[in-house]
């Protein structure tokens, strides 16, 4: 472990409809400290002087949740690859170097506050049709279903999306499809998921368009700064899917 | 001592024998029907796997349901982060498992302090819990002849554990999430993000509303409904350290605590054996290393003294260390049941070798929890698909490899057996007011095995409270929606106004963060895995103290009402833990034993493992609050009755 003092140049903005504008700050930490801890010790000083702290979103600190979404030094999530904000430690900086931290850039991601936005549209998305329809209740056994575990484990590989914004931010077109075609390959691989197949694909992808999400032009960012290692593979994926459903209409 | 009041306590048990009680509560509890149902408002606050899949499928029946979450979405609830898996006793691997050996094993787990009843109906839903997620398209771990696949996890002698890698619950909540998703489309469930619960409100001694605030306007607004559920989760972040996330709190529950709801259990607290043990004071969390890690890690510490010393100062490693020089301590102590012994013993077991001398890493707190074995019988790639995102969350955390190096694992806070007093319908002492998952206190008696959290969540939500809740609800069908125009509703806001204004006229030095930690120390130090009767008069007294000067000297930046204010939401919150670190202290001195999470000094036998006395404390503690923070709580027993099994002490070694 290694003490060190990093500058941090921090988006400020007071509300949605305020002007934002980079602060910069100097923090005394250590190589052994995580990022988020880091801005805390720096909010714990804030307040201290009484001033207000900086406002971002987390929550698990194990990076499962989804909730942390920092924009640092020009990647979603930092510098790290396969790994949220959150799991990002101190020992990947320099002693002295000035570390960038802006909110997720996107039109359908508005700021609310500093560096935390609003990830409603993804919820909504969902909403349209990441789901099977099925009332809880009346499942047969578990086992009446073999499904291979190579459909399995690709599967899970898909549903493995923690749902963080990371492919929008770093889409220089602010698309989502791979957010949605993680949850649509999910179902489309799964035996449960054929009823609702082409419904769903189609359904998910207008909500997307609604939204505000930009259009896909397979740059290949998302999937690199996915911290979850999501794959693009699920994106051509759900091409074929909402291909398939449109010639079904 | 607590003032003991004798009320005859009405836990609702149905009557005949253990295995039917459920079949016949079902039977016999009333309905309410389709077109009424629609004239029905349901609160649910949390959206973790209780609340949501209790939300999703309350409205898949009919109700109104409106959710609340306090993060931007449902998906966040921290039971996203349960890792190892969930438990049923479906006995596809033909070991011997049955509804029986999962309550046995569940009730013996919890060391027999838990209701028979709840913990029978708990293993018998547990076999629909797998058949609703696999229905859902919840990818669980499956066999290359595509059935299902299991593990083992503590306590249990059958392979009876489901995953879906080390992403049980991310899985399982993705899938209630997407049933609350269907509803939420529909129309029957109204979701509430960035909301959180600051009160219940009570009318003619009925819930029918909380008032909650809004995080990102920092106001306070009103709502109402025919039955109020919480589905919060457990107090562990009162420790400060814990492995919940950050917004994990007890408010919700202690504020129906101040308005009556009787918490039991609060002392029955679980430190989880094997997480990443404390680096220093910088630290916001503790993170959890999965119990599947013990299916094939073995854990040990240095058989001699001097190579603790050596590894304490950093000149040995733990792979240097012959195999005659390691102590397996839990495969010596335990033989039958190894390394998969329950989370209370292995974690006291750790903690009795460190305060020996013989802890690993730098600060004499650690142990480990090695996977060399493993490897050798394996192979790296088997251990790797096994265990591989654990394997790499630990090396960002720690820099360490523990495909070269032996993991250094120690206890942490991790799980709160105690909670809101339920009876056999979920229900609180508040008629209308109901209590699920992590918040309640009902059915681990005083330790959890592992992946049943898992499985309560979801019984309780799924299985349970929509068929309870409509014993409560079907005399209600004639109450019209509920206006938050009354003087109940004006008169709760008043107080949660007033509690802002306290908080924010106060103008002194202290952040709450650093109040906080303080009151972590106190409870990690003398409430936490080894208790004393000196150390818990000690801690009351420290908490008083400290109570005082979160009073009198915390400093929050900011005005009331003028948008989000996240110091001023911690505040709330940590007012909240103090009052719970009281309240655990209290049920500690009063329990005058050892049982599970809760271990007395005082009383252990001389082999070091817990001695319970069954004359004396076989009861649940109900604490009730006597209208200030101030003032001791009073107890009320609700006594244990037994039928089917035989209380006795726990064994795992034979």
């Amino acid at each position: 472990m290694a003490n060190i003092t990093v500058n941090l140049k921090v988006w400020r903005q007071a509300g949605p409809k305020e002007k934002g504008k980079f602060k910069t700050y100097t923090v005394a930490t250590d190589t052994d400290t995580s990022f988020l801890e880091t801005l805390d010790i720096l909010n714990e000083q804030l307040v201290e002087k009484g001033e207000e702290p900086i406002v971002f979103d987390h929550d698990c600190r194990e990076g499962i949740c989804g909730m942390c979404s920092l924009y640092i030094n020009g990647h979603p999530h930092g510098p790290a690859t396969g790994a949220t904000t959150c799991q990002l430690y101190m020992r990947r900086f320099k002693d002295g170097e000035t570390i960038t931290v802006e909110p997720w850039r996107s039109a359908a991601f508005p700021v609310i506050k500093d560096l935390m936005v609003d990830r409603n549209a993804f919820d909504k998305i969902q909403q349209a049709g990441g789901y099977v329809s099925f009332n809880c209740g009346g499942a047969q056994d578990a086992n009446a279903l073999p499904i291979s575990k190579e459909a399995a484990d690709l599967a899970m590989d898909a549903a493995t999306c923690i749902g963080c914004g990371a492919c929008v931010a770093a889409c220089k077109n602010g698309s989502a499809m791979l957010f949605v075609s993680a949850k649509v390959s999910q179902f489309a691989l799964l035996p449960q998921g054929q009823v609702e197949r082409a419904r769903r694909a189609r359904a998910m992808v207008k909500r997307m368009d609604e939204l505000g999400f930009g259009n896909c032009t397979n740059t290949g960012a998302c999937a690199a700064e996915c911290p979850k290692n999501i794959s693009l593979s699920n994106i051509a994926r759900l091409n074929r899917e909402y291909i398939n459903a449109k010639i079904k209409d | 001592m607590a003032e003991i009041k004798n009320i005859t306590v009405d836990s609702k048990i149905p009557e005949g024998p253990v295995a039917e009680k459920w079949t016949n509560y079902k039977a016999h509890q009333k309905l309410v029907n389709p077109a009424n149902k629609r004239r029905l408002d349901v609160i649910v606050v949390g959206t973790g796997l209780a609340g949501a899949s209790a939300a999703s499928t309350l409205a898949e029946m009919g109700f109104n349901v409106l959710n609340f979450n306090i993060q931007d979405s449902p998906r966040r609830a921290h039971s996203i982060a349960a890792q190892g898996g969930i438990n049923a006793a479906k006995n596809y691997q033909n070991d011997g498992d049955s509804v029986y050996r999962l309550f046995y094993d569940t009730v013996k787990g919890g060391d027999y302090r838990a209701r028979e009843a709840n913990v029978y109906r708990l293993a018998e839903v547990a076999n629909n819990i797998i058949d609703q997620c696999v229905a859902q398209g919840v990818p669980f771990a499956r066999e290359y002849g595509g059935l299902l696949a299991n593990r083992s996890f503590g306590g249990a002698q059958v392979s009876r554990t489901f995953y879906a890698k080390g992403q049980t619950g991310q899985q399982l909540l993705l899938g209630a999430y997407s049933s609350l998703n269907r509803q939420i489309e529909l129309g029957k469930v109204k979701s509430y993000n960035r909301y959180e619960m600051h009160d219940v409100v009570m009318i003619d001694g009925r819930a029918r509303g909380i008032i909650a605030k809004n995080l990102v306007t920092g106001k306070f607004e009103r709502f109402a409904a025919h039955a109020v559920v919480i589905a919060t989760g457990g107090y562990g972040n009162a420790f400060f350290l814990s492995t919940n996330a950050m917004a994990c709190n007890c408010s919700a529950a202690i504020a129906c605590y101040r308005k009556g709801a009787w918490f039991a259990n609060p002392a029955y607290v679980q430190i989880h054996p094997t997480c990443v043990p404390v680096h220093g004071d910088k630290q916001s969390k503790l993170t959890l290393m999965s119990e599947s890690l013990r299916n094939d890690g073995r854990i040990w510490v240095p058989k001699k003294l001097e190579d603790a010393k050596k590894l304490q100062e950093g000149t040995l490693k733990g792979s240097q260390i012959p195999e005659e020089d390691r102590d397996y301590y839990l495969e010596r102590r335990y033989p039958a049941f190894g390394n998969l012994v329950p989370r209370d013993v292995a974690s006291r077991a750790a903690k009795e070798r460190c305060d020996k001398g013989y802890g690993v890493n730098n600060t004499g707190l650690a142990v480990f929890l090695d996977f060399s074995d493993a490897i050798n019988r394996l192979g790296k790639d088997t251990v790797a698909q096994r265990y591989g995102n654990l394997f790499d969350m630990y090396e960002e955390i720690t820099d360490v490899s523990p495909y070269d190096e032996p993991m250094m694992i120690y206890p942490a806070i991790h799980y709160t057996m105690g909670g809101i007093w339920v009876d056999y319908e979920l229900q609180t002492s508040l008629k209308g007011l109901f209590a699920i998952g992590e918040c309640n206190f009902s059915d681990h008696g005083a330790n959890r095995l592992g992946a049943s959290a898992l499985m309560q969540g979801l019984a309780d939500g799924y299985f349970v409270l929509p068929y309870t809740i409509q014993n409560y609800l079907s005399d209600q069908i004639t109450v019209p929606h509920f206006q938050t125009n009354t003087p109940e509703f004006d008169e709760a806001e008043k107080q949660c106004i007033a509690v802002e204004q306290q908080l924010l006229s106060i103008k002194g030095k202290r952040s709450v963060d650093s109040i906080h930690k303080e009151l972590g120390h106190i409870l990690w130090d003398l409430v936490g895995m080894a208790r004393n009767k000196a150390g818990l008069e000690k801690a009351l007294a420290d908490i008083k103290a400290l109570r005082k000067e979160f009073e009198t000297n915390l400093f929050i930046p900011g005005e009331a009402g003028k948008g989000m204010n996240v110091e001023l939401d911690k505040a709330f919150r940590l007012r909240d833990f103090i009052t719970m670190g009281e309240l655990m202290a209290y049920d500690a001195l009063n329990r005058n034993e050892s049982c599970g999470g809760h271990f007395r000094e005082e009383y252990q036998t001389e082999e070091g493992e817990a001695m319970r006395d069954d004359a004396q404390y076989f009861y649940v503690s109900c604490w009730n609050y006597e209208g200030s923070d101030e003032k001791e709580p009073s107890l009320i027993k609700e006594p244990l009755e037994y039928e089917a099994i035989k209380v006795q002490t726990r064994n795992y070694k034979s």
